[in-house]
């Protein structure tokens, strides 16, 4: 198969120039890991709240931290995209028999690999403070992971093709990603959330993302959030798959 | 639409250039015949294969080297020139054998493991080049290879291309340098406004242009220039002239021998009390043949 093993060295191209720059994999662990030493304490406290999903304030906090990792380092791949656009790399690649569907899966596969190896360091920077580790919840969480990144990658590049403009997608990536965030329990439990909010929260699809990644860390395998989640996630996954196939195969022709 | 209608032949092994302003459609043609744009409508033979139809054949021998480059800026020669050639379908130590050959070839040692930030322009545009390269194309195209060159980089460009030929690449190149295309160029069609107006070898399309060119620089105003083309156009050996603009001081006559035309000129104006401030001869070159079938001067597109 031309376009796996094509996407396999796009991938490697990819996933090597991201590990040769540490710092930026460094900056875009700060605030992770700033949250986790300086917010998640205050979740200790609230932990006893009646209402408060069960499991511990980090077991709690954690899977969420990994969903918004998610959505701010992974939306950011778009901006490569632009920019490569733009100075000709893409033109580059294309003008050798190269799958063209390898060029932006290879990108998508980084993305996925970059977000699973963060989210593995903040795991294991969680637990000497008390995310306790359950074996098959902890392994079908980061599968969730990879899905998530698949999602945010491939919605970040459809829109990036779309915009074709590193300013506008920047303010767009922003200004959508907050109320996203903000709106799916990610840093309080929506479970201490009034009535009202909770009902618009269920309409982000994040939502079902974090409740799903809460549940695998509690090691609630069979927990209905957990089928939803993977539902939720996996088609918006596939949807944007195709968006961005489609308009990455118009945008390069 | 930037290319209205393009007809023409590249022979094998010839060096051939398009020539033409900023615009007249020289790059959006190039990217086309490099399967980087799909044609509207035409049909094309690109190294033997149909390009609408067998478009990733051409592409596996056609090499194509954008105005811009494409190089990433953060990495390394060597490991852009061996990724292309993985893109070509080579294994990764074939890829690593033929990215040193390059790097030797192109005399990026030196740099050849710094970031491409720290580059020269002229090893930047040879890397640019060398990546063009990697399969071994029979047509190179080239976009504008030496715009933003240094002359020192220009002349060791304009080598390397040469040196392509000799190994019997075709190379296919823009340029709006009427040097590059009169001197590097074994044939040359000047483009504008997405239409071919001329096509042949530089010798042939100067010498389309009727004998050599006098240029007068004059006061026009009051009736001088009409006089003094009419005193012109009276002499036996005027051929013909270019109609400038009306604020421009010099009228452009085409004569034959223009050494001994000239002072018979001269002493004819003189004779008719038209006032010559400057006179100067020349051959024709191409920025004639640009003038001649476009109106335009190309000199004064591209300042």
């Amino acid at each position: 198969m031309k376009a796996v093993h094509d996407t396999w060295i796009v991938f490697r191209r990819y996933f090597g120039r991201s590990l040769a720059n540490p710092l930026y994999m460094g900056v875009s662990l700060v605030q992770p890991v700033l949250y986790l030493v300086l917010f998640a304490p205050i979740l200790k406290s609230l932990a006893t709240l009646p209402g408060f999903p069960d499991g511990g304030a980090y077991n709690v906090f954690v899977p969420g931290l990994v969903v918004q990792l998610g959505l701010f380092s992974v939306t950011s791949g778009g901006w490569g995209l632009i920019a490569e656009l733009k100075a000709g790399i893409v033109e580059r690649m294309r003008v050798t028999p190269v799958s063209r569907l390898a060029l932006l899966l290879g990108r998508t596969l980084r993305d996925i690999a970059m977000l699973m190896v963060q989210a593995g360091l903040i795991v294991l920077f969680a637990v000497p403070f008390g995310l306790t580790l359950h074996a098959p919840g902890v392994l079908l969480a980061f599968v969730l992971v990879a899905l998530i990144a698949l999602l945010m990658a491939s919605a970040s590049y459809a829109a990036a093709l779309a915009i074709r403009d590193e300013n506008t997608f920047g303010a767009i990536v922003f200004s959508a990603t907050l109320p996203l965030l903000l709106l799916s329990g990610v840093l309080l439990p929506m479970s201490l959330a009034p009535d009202w909010l909770r009902t618009v929260a269920e309409l982000n699809p994040l939502t079902y993302a974090v409740d799903a990644q809460r549940a695998l860390f509690a090691n609630h395998v069979g927990d209905a959030s957990v089928l939803k989640g993977y539902l939720v996630v996996g088609l918006l996954g596939l949807a944007a798959v195709l968006a961005a196939v489609r308009s990455f195969g118009r945008a390069v022709a | 639409m930037a290319v209205a209608g393009v007809d023409l032949v590249v022979g094998p092994g010839e060096i051939f250039g398009f020539l033409g302003p900023n615009g007249a459609g020289k790059t959006t043609t190039l990217r086309m015949l490099a399967t980087l744009l799909p044609p509207s409508a035409g049909e094309a033979r690109v190294a033997g294969w149909d390009l609408r139809a067998q478009p990733d054949r051409v592409r596996e021998r056609i090499g194509y080297v954008g105005q811009q480059g494409g190089t990433d800026r953060g990495t390394t020669a060597r490991s852009e020139l061996s990724f292309q050639a993985q893109l070509y379908g080579l294994g990764a130590r074939a890829a690593a054998a033929r990215a040193s050959e390059l790097i030797a070839a192109f005399e990026l040692s030196a740099c050849a493991d710094r970031p491409i930030e720290t580059y020269s322009g002229g090893q930047r545009r040879r890397l640019d080049i060398a990546l063009g390269l990697v399969h071994r194309p029979v047509l190179l195209f080239l976009d504008e290879p030496t715009t933003g060159l240094d002359p020192q980089s220009r002349a060791h460009m304009w080598d390397e291309v040469r040196g392509l030929r000799q190994a019997g690449t075709t190379v296919f190149l823009t340029t709006h340098y009427l040097d590059e295309a009169d001197q590097l160029c074994d044939r040359i069609a000047i483009i504008d406004h997405g239409r071919i107006v001329s096509e042949g070898t530089p010798d042939e399309l100067k010498g389309a242009v009727a004998g050599d060119v006098v240029t007068l620089g004059m006061r026009t105003g009051n009736g001088q220039r009409e006089t003094a083309l009419g005193v012109l156009r009276a002499l036996p050996f005027y051929r013909d002239h270019d109609q400038l603009a009306q604020d421009d001081h010099r009228i452009r006559v085409y004569v034959d021998s223009g050494e001994s035309a000239m002072p018979a000129i001269l002493r004819a104006l003189n004779d008719s009390n038209v006032v010559v401030d400057t006179v100067s001869l020349s051959r024709p070159t191409l920025d004639h043949v640009f003038l001649r079938q476009t109106g335009r001067s190309l000199r004064e597109e591209v300042a």
